[in-house]
């Protein structure tokens, strides 16, 4: 090591009146694996937007092996040798993956000549023991495979230095270990990678040195073997992290809900509910763990009546409500936060006040007499960003104006403002800082101490196994195993969520 | 026979116009614009067409002076949608009204005595021998511009498909946001979509207004560039569907015109419509099924997904 | 990252970019007029002559505002549930007809009953007619865009049909043109001497209507919800198809109203082309009224001001009317980029305060 391959000083970036990166300091040296750690909007990936020449820096500057580098684009980074792997895929679905590899390298008439680039991309696959076949649509491959497509794309325009942006959010644990396998084989080559990450324990276990980022400003950086996990945290949130809440025991053991045998088609096979069946108990937070794309959505969208059951049957409070319309659903007492906030969540243009009666307008106190009244909605409004702490307390600003954690305390207010009696939360805390999160953690264990089933779906195992009573696996549409938390070592549930059913492995003692 | 023969005649004679502004559309559709200007651009198109058809006595130069004019209004569109970001249907129904109207008053301020007199159109130029087959070789006698038009499919299909600037293009309407991470330059792709559209559609006003009858009408477009952005849809965005998505309109005007000239007593208007409840019935029949770019309409905003 | 600013911004800057956008139509405008060889500033005075110089051209351009209104209304929902409607004139179309069947079929009728019955006969046809795109577009997922433009060239296509060799035209077989509404069909006049008539309160009821609709009941928070973002009124259990169609209905309610008025104020019998393309400019109106009753209203009186006057402007100065047409496409386009043409302003009026600044 040593060599310093890249170096970003007092890079600051800005959004209007937001500071995104307050003069960050970075540097990169040859065959390290060097990791961004931050919470999420700490501008982790806003600074590597800046590497990649998407943004450009208000102040500051980038030095590419002591070289100043002037990017207007990401044409310019590539020029560079500087690759990016964003966290949402930049590929293009209907076309192959070697059509993907190449494009953009020339825009001309003439014909296209893809048999020399063919080889070059073998080559670059085995050399890495990539199993790839070019002449797959993308669409066609799974999460993994689009991945490693996305790296041999960097690789074969050059780079050696390569930005990883949150690379495992999508991957199981096993495809995890492979990425980290491929990695080590990269800095082995001598290139330089920095890794995006907000996962301890990842940052612990592939990186040589960490750069801690908060809200925008570079906390320190240090040697990974130097710290521990919990010096990281630490830096991170800038307090300690306390992710165990008091848990009480489940009092009742009579299910407000209840599924049987549910089948619901999804977007993609294995997000296909088959054959699912589970039940949530009064005063019971039930936690759904997986990866990604696993059924999840369809799973919500089934509880809420979204989703078109076709067959099986659906309870709650005893009684049967397969075929009962959302709207119905809510009367009796669902509340739904969803997985996307500013798309199923709220309508960004209308006020807040607007928007803590979209599951209620129809009926009293807002709508009296068949007459819609704003005095009430303006009330309402003005009670619940107190009872919320909604930030700031303006109540007649559109939706879009305030920040994301503000905009899920709307959506919560709304939803627990009715009383409810099942809650289906869906990646609540996805995007939300530590502070955020651990609000949403609260009204959800209010929620079930005054007697509430909650269903708490996320990819994010720790805030699983933090706040649920009772922990499903799932994956691919079908529940892989169930546990308590506390239980079972993260080994196992990793193996369930990668698709091992519960006891299937030899020796376990289930 | 003759029947045969004269339907065929008029069917690809008024597939032309259509498919000419439906491969320029197709451009625009596959790098993410809805391009419902087509009907302002092809009404350019006619009117400058006859314009320059009348000034200088050469169809050809009317045929450039349509293209020029249809890519006058396609940039407004460009501008509208690319730089400008606004919603493209509504800036489209705005260039569509602008240019009928701009024409009309064009064509009053212009020929005060009504239609310019003695105006060229495309001579029909037959092929050797195939012009000769029975029934089928009224194919074979057409003007340039129809066999123009023909030649076009598979060039465009080939562009689309086989090049690098094909590949650039599709990925711009798919995933901007992809395209513009390799490098590729996004809005200006877009801009070379639209002055392809501007071309082309104004070529294919230029081919209805200079074809056979050699006059301008106001509105004489009169919606063949709604059918022809249709068609785009009909064609699932492939050249070759779109070939067969024109001769299909195109064969329904010709069955107006052909019926009606025969003296059949079905009332004319339910020809005159079939054109446009078949597009209805097309379209119903075939959305759903396939899918289109998935940029289509929305502009794009670097950094923004 | 980066936050779009509210789209509601204060009044005055909406105000500013509507005054830009007029003045560069007035501008483009006039440069077409002087290419003529006429005068702009005559042209335009001829206008607003034509438009407001007496009281019958007044209540000319008060008639010729109350079918663009009402067709304006039903776009205002359509486009605040998220349709891009461009029907307003095949819906008008068949809304004339269903009066003129009402009108002249069931003449007897005395007044009182006639009038009322053959309006709600146009508002059930247009609505009608305008289902047909809302269903394709809620049960099959086909674009309303195209369809709507379709539906309206067969609604021409069939009326011409109609009243040329069809059932309905006139009893001698002349013209292409159906026989009279009877007496009692027709609008009586409000301002004697003019052609002026009840539609004209008909309107101003059905912009009271509209904004209580979609403000003061909880079918217009909806209706609002799901033209703003689908995905979440879909997720709040809020039927976005129905409301889809039932906003699509609703347009043509009030294009099909305003079909029928036009019919039983003015032309008295059905037509070919009378309508005159209101259902296209109807757009244009609902677009610079900024989708909201009052400032529909507005716009309204000023195109049909515009109709009015150009037509004087065409007697008296030989300016071809579809100057018209440009000044509505240049309107639409320059309300359009109004927003850019705002900051655009603002930023050159600071910088310049701010060199004024620097150099003080």
């Amino acid at each position: 090591m040593g060599e310093k391959v890249l170096e970003m000083r007092n890079v600051t970036k800005r959004f209007g009146r937001l500071i995104a990166n307050d003069k960050v300091n970075f540097d990169l040296e040859k065959g390290e694996v060097h990791a961004l750690l931050g919470e999420n909007g700490a501008g982790k990936t806003t600074l590597m937007n800046c590497l990649y020449g998407i943004y450009s820096p208000e102040e500051g500057e980038i030095l590419l092996r002591g070289q100043p580098l002037a990017l207007n684009g990401p044409k310019d980074a590539i020029a560079h040798n500087i690759g990016m792997v964003h966290q949402h895929f930049m590929l293009v679905p209907p076309l192959t993956v070697l059509q993907n590899i190449v494009l953009g390298q020339e825009c001309r008439l003439s014909p296209m000549k893809l048999d020399r680039a063919r080889r070059e991309v073998e080559e670059l696959c085995r050399l890495y023991g990539f199993q790839l076949d070019l002449d797959t649509k993308v669409a066609d491959l799974s999460v993994g495979a689009q991945q490693r497509v996305e790296l041999v794309k960097a690789l074969y325009r050059g780079a050696d230095i390569l930005i990883l942006d949150e690379p495992t959010a999508v991957l199981t644990p096993t495809e995890v270990e492979g990425l980290f396998e491929i990695l080590r084989q990269f800095v082995s080559q001598g290139k330089s990678i920095i890794i995006i990450s907000h996962k301890l324990w990842e940052v612990k276990q592939i990186s040589n040195r960490v750069t801690v980022l908060r809200s925008g400003a570079a906390v320190s950086t240090v040697f990974t073997a130097d710290v521990e996990e919990s010096d990281l945290a630490d830096m991170m949130v800038g307090k300690k992290v306390s992710l165990q809440y008091e848990k009480t025991p489940v009092k009742s053991q009579e299910a407000i809900f209840e599924m049987r045998n549910v089948n619901v088609t999804g977007s993609q096979r294995a997000s296909s509910l088959k054959d699912l069946s589970l039940h949530i108990c009064k005063g019971e937070i039930l936690g759904i763990a997986g990866v990604d794309g696993n059924g999840q959505l369809e799973l919500s969208e089934a509880v809420m009546g979204l989703a078109e059951i076709q067959s099986g049957q659906v309870f709650f409070d005893g009684e049967e409500i397969t075929r009962v319309p959302t709207r119905r659903r809510i009367e009796r007492g669902f509340a739904h936060i969803p997985e996307e906030r500013m798309t199923q969540g709220l309508v960004m243009n209308f006020s807040a006040s607007e928007n803590m009666i979209l599951n209620c307008y129809d009926r009293p106190p807002f709508t009296k007499n068949h007459i819609f009244d704003n005095r009430a909605v303006r009330e309402n409004g003005k009670k619940l960003v107190e009872e919320y702490d909604v930030r700031p307390r303006s109540p007649e600003a559109a939706a879009r104006s305030f920040s994301g954690g503000n905009q899920q305390k709307v959506i919560i207010a709304r939803e627990f403002s009715q009383d409810p009696k099942l809650v289906v939360a869906v990646q609540p805390t996805r995007g939300l800082d530590i502070g955020a999160s651990e609000f949403v953690h609260h009204k959800l264990l209010e929620r079930k101490e005054q007697g509430a089933g909650v269903l708490l779906i996320s990819a994010d195992l720790d805030e699983v196994l933090a706040v649920s009573d009772r922990v499903l696996v799932i994956n691919e549409g079908e529940i892989m195993g169930e546990f308590i938390p506390g239980t079972i070592s993260y080994g196992d549930i990793g193996l369930m969520m990668g698709g091992t059913r519960q006891g299937k492995k030899e020796g376990d003692p289930a | 026979m003759d029947i045969l023969s004269g339907f065929l005649e008029a069917m690809v004679r008024m597939a032309c116009p259509i498919m000419l502004a439906s491969l320029g559309a197709l451009f625009t559709a596959r790098s993410g614009i809805i391009n419902f200007a087509m009907e302002g651009i092809m009404i350019m198109g006619a009117f400058f067409g006859v314009y320059g058809s009348h000034m200088t006595g050469n169809p050809w130069i009317g045929a450039v002076f349509g293209m020029l004019a249809g890519l006058a209004a396609s940039m407004v569109l460009g501008v509208m949608s690319i730089s400008v970001k606004v919603d493209q249907v509504v800036a489209g129904t705005g260039i569509n009204v602008l240019f009928l109207g701009l024409t009309s008053y064009l064509f009053t301020v212009m020929y005060p005595n009504g239609q310019p007199s003695s105006v060229n159109t495309f001579p029909t130029l037959p092929i050797p021998v195939l012009s000769g087959i029975p029934v089928v070789g009224i194919l074979f006698r057409q003007s340039l511009l129809t066999y123009l038009a023909f030649l076009l499919v598979p060039v465009i299909w080939y562009l689309l498909n086989r090049t690098t600037f094909g590949l650039c293009l599709r990925a711009v309407g798919e995933q901007p946001h992809a395209a513009d991470s390799l490098g590729i330059h996004v809005d200006k792709m877009r801009y070379v979509a639209i002055i392809l559209a501007g071309l082309l559609g104004g070529l294919g006003g230029a081919a209805l207004s200079l074809g056979q009858v050699s006059v301008f009408i106001e509105n004489m477009t009169s919606g063949r560039g709604y059918v022809a952005w249709s068609a785009v849809t009909v064609g699932k965005w492939n050249p070759f569907g779109i070939m067969g998505a024109s001769l299909l309109f195109g064969g329904a005007e010709a069955v107006q015109l052909r019926l009606q000239a025969m003296g059949i007593s079905l009332p004319h208007q339910f020809f005159q419509m079939l054109p446009y409840v078949l597009t209805m019935v097309v379209l119903a029949g075939v959305v759903g099924r396939t899918v289109g770019p998935k940029a289509m309409g929305k502009p794009f905003i670097k950094g923004e997904r | 990252m980066e936050r779009r600013k509210p789209s509601e911004s204060p009044l005055f800057q909406q105000l500013l970019g509507l005054g830009l956008a007029l003045l560069l139509v007035i501008v483009v405008t006039s440069v077409l007029i002087a290419l003529s060889g006429k005068s702009p500033l005559a042209a335009f005075q001829a206008m607003i002559k034509g438009a407001f110089g007496t009281k019958n051209s007044t209540a000319e351009t008060m008639i010729k505002t109350v079918p663009l209104l009402l067709a304006a209304l039903g776009l205002t929902i359509c486009y605040r549930t998220g349709l891009t409607s461009l029907g307003s004139e095949g819906q008008i179309v068949i809304g004339g007809l269903m009066a003129t069947i009402v009108g002249i079929y069931m003449g007897g009728l005395p007044k009182p009953i006639l009038v009322p019955l053959a309006m709600i006969a146009g508002m059930i046809g247009g609505g009608l007619w305008a289902s047909i795109a809302g269903f394709l577009k809620a049960k099959l997922g086909v674009s309303e865009i195209i369809n709507t433009i379709m539906l309206n060239y067969v609604a021409t296509y069939f009326v011409s049909y109609l009243i040329s060799s069809g059932p309905l035209q006139e009893e001698s077989g002349f013209y292409p043109q159906s026989d009279l509404l009877s007496q009692n069909a027709w609008l009586s006049s409000i301002l004697p001497g003019t052609r002026m008539h009840t539609g004209v309160i008909v309107a101003a009821v059905s912009v009271v209507a509209v904004y209580l609709l979609l403000w003061k009941l909880p079918l217009g928070y909806q209706m609002r919800a799901v033209g703003n973002n689908p995905i979440a009124a879909r997720t709040n259990g809020i039927k976005v198809a129905r409301n889809m169609v039932l906003a699509m209905v609703l347009s043509g309610v009030f294009a099909g109203l305003a079909g029928a008025i036009e019919l039983m104020g003015i032309h008295h019998r059905l037509m070919n082309g009378f309508s005159s393309s209101y259902g296209f400019d109807a757009m244009a109106v609902a677009l610079l009224g900024g989708l909201h009753p009052a400032g529909v209203t507005v716009a309204a009186l000023f195109f049909g001001a515009l109709r009015t006057g150009a037509n004087t402007m065409q007697r008296t100065l030989q300016v071809p009317v579809s100057l018209v047409n440009v000044i509505q496409g240049l309107v639409i386009l320059f309300v359009l980029m109004q927003a850019v043409l705002r900051s655009f302003t603002i930023k050159l009026f600071t910088s310049k305060k701010g060199a004024a600044a620097k150099e003080a």
